[in-house]
């Protein structure tokens, strides 16, 4: 399994499907309904709640069983149809980050139907060069679907068209931050360790501030945490060749372990497990740049008396932008160690020496 | 003349960058050959579809040309597995990241016509230089990401290939469609609707359709096509600016409500007239475009070829031109070809004489 770069027909049909559904933060149903669909028959339980977490319970079979966490976020980044200009055009706003430099140019969906739109930019011939010095603000923009419909409103969520593709031993495609992490936990939920009891959560609201995360792990109130997300590989060459000291983490040198980030630090103990796990198992495996940025388990930690929390990220390039890419190897690396991590987690790991 | 949409949708999935126009002709010869007696190539490339009229040889001759080449990108170099690369025709970097292309990779062990998918990125701001923060990034930062391994992509991808958008047409309300290189497709289109219109009808003159190589890169299609031919007439169908977000001055015009019949220094003034009867004859909405110097098309070369040849420019609105979501009303196509066709029918043997400028 280690440094597989094969996906087999069932998970890419189920990365297509989730990539490919739209899923913007406060509107997660329809990656939910693709997850629930695939683990509804391998659960104890699931619910629902408020705000849209989907929650997932798998009961181990030991007596005493650690309650183990895992979370990834089902929600993306993408516009929200703010008003109607008539004609076709929409004027939107953006929900999560979005550097704006990635939108002229490209095909979107609109809607629960997926109606399709584009965002244009003005002909070349018509801006100086001096206009093409500057980025195109967002009041510029609008998302055109055509004249004469009123088939979408105000309030509507939209992002981009892209396909879900796989070239040579990479994916691409929309949204893998962090529908690789759902992908990842479904086949965990699918396969599940007896020895532990098995609490997952398929988060709403990620990136606009870990929002579900913090009431699932409250719900779930779990020993510790493990929290699946894909983390930004800026492994491109600097403009002036000098060395790339900033790379974040690189594609294909397997999951990238978190120490520390903008808003959690990693227990060491987790750490520890998860290097240890890697080794043993010939996991390749590295370790996120220390840094800004943060995921569910910034919100997770520090819930309740305290979560002991680690994250795993696949490491994917041009997050946040219409295509984004990952390796194939990554992913099921990803799962590797996810799964042989929670088979031999000691049941006195929250003893340990934090050292 | 509603069946076009197949066909305008195979146009803009074929790529055909200046200068590399064969897939997208041969698109083109394959619809064309039906409705022409002589199909022919040009020395450069352009593709030559004649009807013979019926009046007494020597008979005169309208060239009706539209520029079937597309803008696009091509490949200079590679750093450690990301290409670099830069534009053919005139492409806004700001259209440029997240965007898919298609590499028509030519390396030693690249497999003939099997392009490679790339996608354009723009690196992130830590690897970029600092006066770029949230600038538009020019053209020479990007990369090209093609998800391969550095050393597949050295046996693959060579300087000088080609990446054509690989935006797939959409169908929009209101029947528009969006798409890459509707400019000028979009006005082969029309052509094409012309030619069909033809098929029931005589005609005195000889109609030389035309499909020109390079107009992206200099018009050299049209200079050379011209020349060649040597038409009576000669009649252009490019795109123009539709008025669109960011995009209402006096030089543009609103989609769905016609072509433009471009007037200025670049066109016959007596011809645009005819166009301009005939148009309000046969209850054809259109709009007047000024062009004050250059008319931006193939009718600045045809002009000028030889001693002379009285030229017309019709103009197709298109939203976000030479970006890869150009966008058309379908109606406007049928439009100019049901224009084009109507003028071919009102052409007279002497209808030459009767536009001279002395007259």
């Amino acid at each position: 399994m280690a440094n597989s770069t094969t996906l087999d027909k069932k998970q890419t049909t189920l990365l297509e499907k989730l990539c490919q559904a739209m899923a913007l933060s406060g509107d997660e149903g329809e990656v939910r309904s693709i997850i629930l669909e695939e683990i509804r028959s391998y659960v104890t339980d699931f619910k629902v709640d408020t705000l849209g977490n989907l929650l997932a319970f798998k009961k181990g079979t030991s007596k005493k069983p650690l309650k183990v966490m895992l979370a990834a976020h089902m929600d993306e980044i993408g516009f929200m149809i703010a008003a109607d200009d008539g004609d076709g055009l929409f004027r939107f706003e953006t929900s999560g980050g979005i550097d704006l430099r990635q939108l002229p140019g490209k095909a979107v969906i609109v809607g629960k139907e997926h109606i399709p739109g584009v965002i244009g930019a003005r002909p070349i011939h018509l801006t100086t060069s001096s206009d093409r010095r500057d980025k195109i603000s967002l009041e510029k923009l609008r998302i055109d679907i055509g004249p004469g419909s009123n088939k979408i409103k105000p309030g509507d969520r939209a992002a981009f068209a892209t396909r879900f593709q796989r070239a040579g031993t990479s994916m691409i495609g929309k949204a893998l931050d962090d529908r690789l992490g759902v992908a990842v936990l479904i086949e965990i939920l699918q396969q599940a360790p007896a020895n532990i009891d098995l609490q997952v959560a398929f988060t709403v609201q990620e990136e606009t501030g870990l929002r579900g995360a913090k009431v699932a792990a409250y719900f779930f109130n779990p020993d510790l945490a493990f929290v699946v997300d894909s983390t930004p590989a800026n492994d491109l060459p600097v403009w002036d060749d000098e060395d790339n000291t900033s790379y974040n983490c690189h594609l294909g040198a397997g999951p990238a372990i978190y120490i520390a980030d903008g808003a959690t630090l990693s227990d060491p103990r987790l750490i520890r497990l998860l290097v240890e796990t890697c080794k043993k198992e010939g996991i390749p495996y590295q370790f996120r740049q220390p840094g800004g940025g943060g995921t569910d388990a910034g919100a997770i930690h520090k819930q309740r008396a305290g979560i002991p929390s680690v994250s795993i990220s696949i490491p994917g390039r041009y997050a946040h932008t219409a295509a984004g890419m990952a390796r194939i190897s990554d992913f099921n690396n990803t799962i590797s160690l996810l799964k042989a991590t929670l088979q031999s987690i000691p049941l006195d790991i929250l003893t340990q020496e934090r050292k | 003349m509603n069946d076009i949409l197949p066909f305008l949708k195979e146009l803009i999935t074929a790529p055909g960058l200046s200068g590399n126009e064969t897939p997208v002709s041969e698109i083109i010869q394959k619809e064309w050959q039906p409705l022409v007696d002589e199909l022919s190539i040009s020395r450069l490339g352009s593709l030559h579809g004649l009807r013979r009229g019926t009046l007494n040889s020597p008979r005169p001759a309208i060239m009706l040309a539209t520029h079937m080449d597309a803008i696009g990108l091509m490949i200079t170099g590679t750093q450690n597995g990301f290409l670099r690369f830069t534009d053919v025709g005139g492409v806004d970097p700001r259209v440029l990241p997240g965007q898919q292309v298609w590499i028509h990779a030519s390396g030693p062990k690249a497999t003939p016509h099997s392009p490679l998918p790339g996608w354009v990125v723009q690196p992130s701001a830590a690897l970029l230089p600092e006066e770029l923060d949230n600038k538009a990034i020019p053209m020479e930062y990007f990369f090209i990401d093609t998800g391969l391994a550095p050393e597949k992509v050295k046996q693959l991808i060579q300087v000088g290939d080609i990446a054509s958008f690989a935006q797939v047409p959409l169908e929009l309300n209101g029947e528009t469609i969006a798409g890459h290189s509707l400019d000028n497709r979009a006005a082969v289109a029309a052509l094409t609707i012309c030619l069909q219109g033809l098929q029931s009808s005589q005609h005195g003159w000889d109609i030389w359709a035309v499909a020109t190589v390079q107009e992206e890169e200099g018009l050299i299609g049209a200079y050379t096509s011209a020349f060649q031919i040597r038409p009576s007439l000669a009649i252009v169908i490019d795109t123009t600016w539709a008025k669109g977000p960011g995009t209402d001055d006096w030089n543009t015009f609103p989609l769905t409500k016609g072509p433009t019949l471009m007037w200025g220094p670049n066109i016959h003034p007596k011809l645009h007239m005819s166009f301009k009867e005939l148009a309000d004859k046969i209850e054809i909405p259109y709009a007047v475009e000024i062009t004050g110097r250059h008319s931006g098309t193939d009718a600045f070369a045809t002009q000028v070829v030889a001693e002379g040849i009285p030229t017309m420019a019709i103009g197709i609105p298109i939203r976000y031109m030479h970006t890869p979501v150009e966008m058309v009303a379908l109606k406007d196509i049928q439009r100019t070809g049901r224009l084009l066709a109507g003028f071919i029918a009102s052409l007279t043997e002497d209808y030459i004489n009767s536009i001279a400028l002395d007259s």
